[in-house]
């Protein structure tokens, strides 16, 4: 099935659910309605015809012209072959949306990873940690606005501020045990 | 006089994280940490394992070990300097990765490559795959305790080292696919070289099988262990020799060939659960044994259809700036099935990059079938699904 009659499909049944759609694009997609996207994926999982089981990336993308926080489902179908691209675009302050872990098992790990580098909610998680930083790390540093602390823990983390830099401007490092 | 060794003395000592609640456990249960440094979790790679007695009730993996952020890094650097990035990811398999990150961007651009780019990079990425693949099965039988295909498979994946090296300069990290085309021609020669390489290597698969594939204590102790069931697989989209050891058919290059690998012949080997349930860790096993053969078919009709002329830099943009806009690609890489979301703003760097690794998918999965297992067999399992901490952590 192609893009446009997906998207003809899930129009019929979630009617203004769908806010918009690009499909003149390279990967068409929708933008769906953050608080429907749990009863889509389920109808799009389950649908013989859809059979969308795979969700193949979930990504979060952060447009800071746009003030807004894009959240982008690629999914596949392994039975149909076809594939559609979802997204949902939430606030950038204080981004809250449902999880679709009861749906594809598999978005747990990737919502996890979102949260880590975006900060956005994912509510109804079941193992709702950060995934790839350190508990206590300073904010969420995939958005734009991110700044790099001065240092973690008594280490040095800017980039500006590594060894290397400091060895050039002249400052004696100790290299090894026996300095 | 202070050095700056005292300034920076402090040692950071990390809080211990925990999944799970200590105060929660049953009377019998303890929690085992597995890892950072394990050998057989091929990186660094903590597990946290609720056991009871030799059996794991329940598992928590922890990663993030190796993080780098290569994500924001993209996001500072040129299309073309993110691909040695990329490069670092899968570090045994690095062909796959710039490979993918090429065809997004190319996707995204509208390039076009000429036949004989198309042929180079089939043929190097199914040497990186073959390469890939007796890197893990030679390791898998080392962390079970066969020591010999180990010595084996490498002998096998040092020629192929050798032959990317006189191709492009590096044994492990080549930064040889470009957005648009790949960084050198063949050298004289490297094709006759491969022919000898491929003609030769079917008694390397040969001495593989006698050695591990059969053995009877190779199986006994996979061919029961760490099922994944179809239905789960596909859930957790699993990809790659993973998800067809679970008997799931679905190959990219077949089902969404790109770089035109709907002109090869080829098998998608899938699970048969020969010596126990199918989707077991031996099942991936041999998987990856039998898509070494493939490959080598692969590369036989790639090597004979090979364009002689053409320019491998005809398509390389002069500057890489595509239109604002996104494109994802995928293409089966050694380990499953890799992703790139390219998100351009117009400019001259990636607005964003996404990285969809099938390691760190699949670990996502790992609880599912560590639970009733004993702690010895945690090693079968890291082992059969063949993770490369680079990618997962990235």
């Amino acid at each position: 099935m192609d893009a446009a009659s997906i998207h003809k499909r899930l129009d019929e049944k979630f009617r203004g659910r769908i806010v918009h759609s690009e499909l003149e694009v390279v990967d068409p997609f929708l933008v769906v309605d953050k608080d429907a996207i749990v009863d889509i994926g389920t109808y799009m999982r389950d649908e013989p015809d859809l059979a969308f089981d795979m969700l193949h990336c979930l990504s979060g993308v952060d447009c800071l012209k746009d003030e807004r926080i894009e959240i982008v489902y690629h999914l596949t179908s392994l039975k149909n072959r076809h594939w559609i691209v979802l997204k949902v675009y939430l606030p950038r302050s204080g981004a809250r949306m449902p999880t679709v872990e009861n749906v594809w098992k598999t978005a747990n790990w990737h919502e996890r990873e979102t949260y880590d580098l975006y900060g956005v909610v994912f509510e109804g998680h079941s193992d709702f940690r950060r995934i790839l930083l350190p508990e206590d790390w300073p904010g969420h540093p995939l958005l734009k606005d991110w700044e790099w602390p001065d240092e973690w823990h008594g280490i040095p983390v800017k980039p500006g501020d590594q060894m290397s830099k400091r060895a050039m401007d002249g400052e004696e490092i100790g290299i090894g045990p026996f300095d | 006089m202070s050095t700056a060794a005292d300034k920076y003395s402090k040692v950071y000592e990390p809080d211990e994280v925990y999944a799970f609640n200590p105060s929660e456990l049953e009377e019998d249960e303890m929690i085992l940490n597995m890892g950072p440094q394990h050998p057989s979790t091929h990186g660094v790679l903590r597990i946290e394992l609720k056991t009871d007695g030799e059996v794991v009730k329940d598992a928590r993996p922890h990663i993030g070990y190796l993080h780098r952020n290569f994500e924001k890094h993209a996001e500072n650097i040129d299309y073309q300097g993110v691909i040695p990035f990329t490069d670092r990811m899968d570090y045994v398999a690095s062909m796959g990765n710039s490979l993918t990150y090429a065809l997004a961007v190319e996707k995204l651009m509208g390039v076009e490559v000429n036949e004989r780019v198309q042929s180079i990079r089939v043929i190097t990425s199914e040497l990186q795959r073959i390469a890939s693949h007796l890197l893990s099965v030679g390791t898998y039988g080392m962390d079970i305790g066969a020591f010999t295909p180990f010595l084996h498979s490498f002998i096998e994946r040092e020629k192929i080292l050798d032959l990317f090296e006189w191709l492009c300069g590096a044994r492990l990290l080549y930064n040889y696919n470009w957005v648009g085309g790949v960084s050198h021609d063949l050298p004289d020669g490297w094709v006759d070289k491969v022919r000898v390489f491929v003609d030769t290597f079917d008694a390397a698969v040969d001495d593989l099988q006698n050695l591990l594939s059969h053995n009877k204590i190779f199986t006994k102790r996979t061919a029961e262990v760490g099922i994944i069931p179809p239905d789960m697989a596909v859930q957790y989209a699993v990809t790659g020799p993973n998800l067809r050891g679970s008997g799931v058919k679905w190959d990219l290059r077949k089902d969404e060939p790109y770089c035109g690998y709907q002109k090869y012949d080829f098998e998608i080997p899938v699970g048969q659960g020969r010596y126990g349930p199918i989707g077991s860790c031996w099942d991936r096993y041999y998987v990856r044994v039998r898509e070494m053969r493939e490959s080598q078919k692969i590369i036989r009709q790639a090597l004979d259809q090979l364009p002689a002329d053409g320019d491998v830099h005809e398509s390389v943009p002069k500057r890489v700036k595509p239109k604002p806009g996104e494109a994802y690609a995928r293409s089966e890489a050694p380990r499953g099935e890799l992703g790139y979301y390219v998100v351009s703003d117009g400019g001259l760097i990636p607005y964003r990059v996404r990285g969809r690794s099938p390691g760190f998918v699949v670990m996502g999965l790992f609880h599912e079938i560590a639970k009733g297992e004993m702690i010895a067999d945690m090693v079968a399992i890291i082992g059969s699904l063949d993770i490369v901490l680079g990618e997962i952590d990235r």
